[in-house]
């Protein structure tokens, strides 16, 4: 009778060991990446498996899985479903996703397969794996999903040509080849816990809840057909850290750096999703503000509480995210309200009720700071005044932001921050304290940032005028610009049976420019 | 939500992303395969040199000495996606766990020779190092290689390993009624034993191969090219026909994805050779010098599998070999 094995025995039967330590050639120069960040890991064998899937079983889920998911979106291509959405202006969340997310999934791919290959250890290398094929499954059940959408709206049709060259782009472009050009160890401590474990929910809520409120149901499903994986993900970002830190107390400083420098590179990006929640969509279950209280300040809270006993600290900075919680998504909006003349999206201002709505989930700010910016605004464009910033942004060297956020923690507000360092006899700005942190820290890789205003006026980007750049970028002319006139907005009319409402006839970048 | 189907505009202002209509045009809509893997991955304006090879870029042809002038004119033969792929294990492991069921409740290794059984033992379990070494190259390929095309089959490849390892791992535990016997002796014979030293010492050098697509040619091509043919056609039916017709049910999978693995490498082959003379030279001299080397390290292996009709049966899979490798241009 043969005995009987229990779940974790046998996965670790048929996994540890698999294997070996080589001696034809040296272990250093078979796993080459594994030292030279100055981790020490003095025992793999201590790693606890964060979840046990053999590959039959994960084949077997997934497949069921993915048949349902294309069941759902066939079903929403074939019956024309993008007639059922709350409103046109909410695929400017899709523009952006496919943009701007769509292609961190695949980066992410080809990036755990590196650590994958790197790790010495069985037990992160098979999960890493998984998180690597996984990646690769949203990238693509991403790309089918919108693919429909990319039939109907405009901006979406060219998405991996414009996250290469892109000003906003270079944002989450950048964000991400931070992660991919450091160690495995950075990396994964970037990508699986500062980003999947700390902050995931605040880029997949505002976007699915947002899919779910506005009758996205395509999106809805990928979405949650993913987050079964990104379960998967966050198990893997917890048990790295506390595996890494239990490995040897010289990890401690090296690891608490990392969780800093991500925390605030992830925080930044999300920037433009807080734009994306408090303004793109018509129906918002939840303002960047309270996702921030729920999802960083209360969750993120009491897991570094539980973290402590390791010595790590919440990320530095954390305190300077949370004042801003109030500022961030207008002042987001603000800068691309700026210049949604050279985006691939539309944006509008937002309407009566939109502002209320955002008085009442801002109280102490939105009356105060913003709401009269966007009544001028309204103002100057019923004038036929709307106001384009026909100049080149200042970015910030290390996020990549134009540097229009403001000195919230100073209690200044309405002053904009910016911050100086001088590297090689050369001047280098970034927008805040965090930013300036981590170029000051390693001022040698930031120094080769690809910033695109620069790159702009390099000419490397296919002209000095800003239609030769638009060209460059593949943008067609209906791609950016106000909602309210818009190629979408007009479209979405006639496929709902309306007229063109009169007050469509705002000025667009054409009048601008 | 109600609709007004008689005022709908449905009309699609674009069949397909732009990336596609300029491979394939606009007016035929694109495959799932298709969208899954064209030129998703990034090409230009990378930001930080990488700290893992900083004189190359995150993503970058210089990578290997192949040169391609389109790295998407490969295709998969099997057109696989991460659907259709998920899709295509899970039908195959379905079968595969029905197998393993089966054995196991018949108990039908029961009445295996021990000789047989030892052999196994010796022959096949090793292997599943072979494989989990074998998912080092393949996400090597998947993290270094170029063109998507390419790098997700590697990805496919790799996580093939895994399951395999695995398959080979539940055959061990099914010969020692769950203990872990012959899963510690295989791997004392795989660090230990010269039967398997000179495989091993072909797979180590391969890991430090700085260029991707010599480390695709040495695992993908030669070493899995002969030694598939070898255990689980020639050796597993050698098995069978003494007794151990089990064994082609507990080594299906791994059979038919010999077959499955022949028709891409056969396609990328093809193609990368047809590109240049160039091309072709390189893959000939890359496959001469470690058709060579595995062709000696399988040596001792074939004869552990089949006595005296070892170096026979090892002449005859590398004689099929070296005629694959011909018809896809690859002439040594």
């Amino acid at each position: 009778m043969a005995k009987k094995l229990n779940m974790r025995k046998r996965y670790e039967l048929l996994t540890r060991g698999l294997g070996w330590e080589p001696t034809y050639q040296s272990k250093d120069k078979v796993f080459a990446q594994e030292a030279y960040e100055g981790i020490k890991i003095t025992d793999w064998s201590k790693w606890e498996d964060p979840f046990r899937l053999t590959a039959d079983a994960y084949w077997k889920y997934q497949a069921e899985k993915d048949k349902k998911l294309y069941a759902v979106m066939d079903s929403f291509a074939q019956n024309n479903a993008h007639l059922n959405l709350a409103d046109a202006s909410y695929v400017n969340a899709l523009k952006l996703f496919i943009q701007g997310v769509s292609p961190l999934e695949y980066a992410a791919h080809r990036n755990f397969a590196r650590l994958a290959r790197q790790l010495s250890g069985e037990g992160a290398q098979i999960a890493c794996q998984m998180q690597s094929i996984d990646e690769l499954r949203h990238a693509q059940t991403q790309i089918h999903t919108i693919s429909h959408y990319n039939k109907h709206f405009n901006g979406m049709h060219d998405p991996f040509h414009m996250f290469d060259r892109v000003w906003y782009l270079s944002v989450p472009k950048s964000y991400f080849d931070d992660a991919s050009s450091a160690g495995p160890f950075e990396f994964i401590t970037s990508v699986s816990f500062s980003f999947e474990y700390l902050l995931t929910n605040l880029l997949f809520v505002p976007f699915m809840s947002g899919a779910a409120y506005n009758g996205d149901m395509a999106t809805v499903t990928f979405g949650f057909s993913a987050q079964s994986d990104e379960s998967r993900h966050m198990t893997l970002g917890l048990e790295i850290i506390k595996f890494l830190l239990e490995q040897h107390e010289d990890n401690l400083p090296i690891v608490q750096g990392w969780i800093d420098k991500h925390f605030w590179r992830a925080y930044r990006l999300l920037g433009l999703v807080a734009m994306m929640q408090d303004y793109f969509l018509p129906e918002s279950p939840m303002s960047w503000k309270e996702g921030w209280q729920i999802y960083f300040v209360e969750n993120a809270g009491a897991l570094f509480n539980d973290l402590g006993r390791y010595g790590l600290k919440m990320p530095k900075y954390h305190e300077i995210a949370t004042a801003e919680a109030d500022h961030i998504s207008h002042q987001v909006f603000g800068i691309f309200y700026n210049y949604i003349h050279a985006a691939a999206f539309n944006l509008g201002l937002p309407s009566e009720a939109k502002m209320n709505w955002l008085s009442e989930k801002y109280p102490d700010t939105f009356d105060k700071y913003y709401r009269p910016r966007m009544e001028m605004w309204a103002e100057m464009a019923k004038e036929g005044k709307r106001f384009f910033n026909m100049g080149l942004p200042q970015l910030c060297q290390v996020c990549q932001i134009p540097m229009g956020f403001t000195e919230i923690a100073k209690g200044d507000p309405m002053q904009i921050a910016y911050r100086v360092s001088e590297y090689q006899g050369e001047k280098f700005h970034t927008c805040s304290d965090g930013c300036k942190t981590i170029f000051d820290y390693e001022p040698a890789k930031y120094v080769n940032a690809w910033l695109p205003v620069h790159q702009i006026f390099q000419g490397n980007c296919g002209g000095a005028a800003v239609p030769d750049v638009l060209n460059w970028y593949h943008f067609h002319p209906e791609d950016g610009g106000d909602y309210v006139g818009s190629a979408d907005e007009a479209r979405w009319k006639a496929m709902k049976g309306e007229a063109a409402a009169p007050e469509a006839a705002q000025p667009t970048q054409a009048d601008a420019a | 939500m109600s609709l007004n189907i008689s005022a709908k505009e449905i009309k699609p202002l674009r069949q397909n992303f732009g990336h596609i209509a300029r491979r394939i045009g606009d007016n035929k809509p694109a495959t799932r395969y298709q969208e899954a893997v064209y030129d998703v991955q990034p090409t230009t304006n990378f930001h930080y040199p990488p700290s893992w090879d900083p004189s190359r870029k995150i993503y970058d042809t210089a990578r290997t000495a192949i040169v391609m002038q389109d790295w998407y004119s490969f295709t998969d033969p099997r057109q696989y996606y991460y659907t259709s792929y998920v899709a295509a294990r899970a039908k195959q492991q379905e079968i595969m766990e029905s197998n393993f069921e089966l054995v196991e409740k018949h108990n039908l290794l029961q009445s295996l020779s021990a000789e047989l059984a030892d052999q196994i033992r010796q022959v096949l379990i090793p292997l599943r190092h072979y494989e989990y070494g074998a998912n080092m190259n393949n996400q090597d390929i998947c993290h270094r290689g170029y063109g998507t095309t390419i790098t997700s089959v590697a990805s496919y490849n790799g996580f093939d390993r895994i399951g395999m390892a695995q398959y080979v791992s539940r055959i061990a535990l099914l010969l020692d009624g769950n203990e872990e016997t012959s899963l510690n002796a295989a791997k004392v014979a795989w660090l230990e034993h010269p039967a398997w030293q000179g495989l091993r010492h072909a797979m180590e050098d391969s890991f430090v191969l700085d260029d991707w697509f010599e480390i695709l040619m040495v695992q993908d091509v030669i070493m899995d090219g002969l030694l598939f043919p070898l255990i689980y056609e020639r050796f597993i039916s050698q098995v069978a026909a003494q007794g151990g017709s089990t064994f082609l049910m507990l080594t299906q999978f791994m059979n038919e994805w010999n077959e499955e693995n022949t028709r891409w490498t056969n396609q990328l082959l093809k193609v990368t050779a047809n590109e240049s003379a160039e091309n072709a030279a390189l893959l000939a001299q890359w496959t001469q010098v470690w058709l060579a080397r595995v062709d000696t390290a399988l040596a001792p292996i074939a004869h552990l599998a089949f006595g005296d009709q070892g170096a026979e049966q090892l002449a005859a899979v590398k004689t099929e070999l070296v005629a694959r490798l011909a018809k896809q241009g690859v002439k040594v």
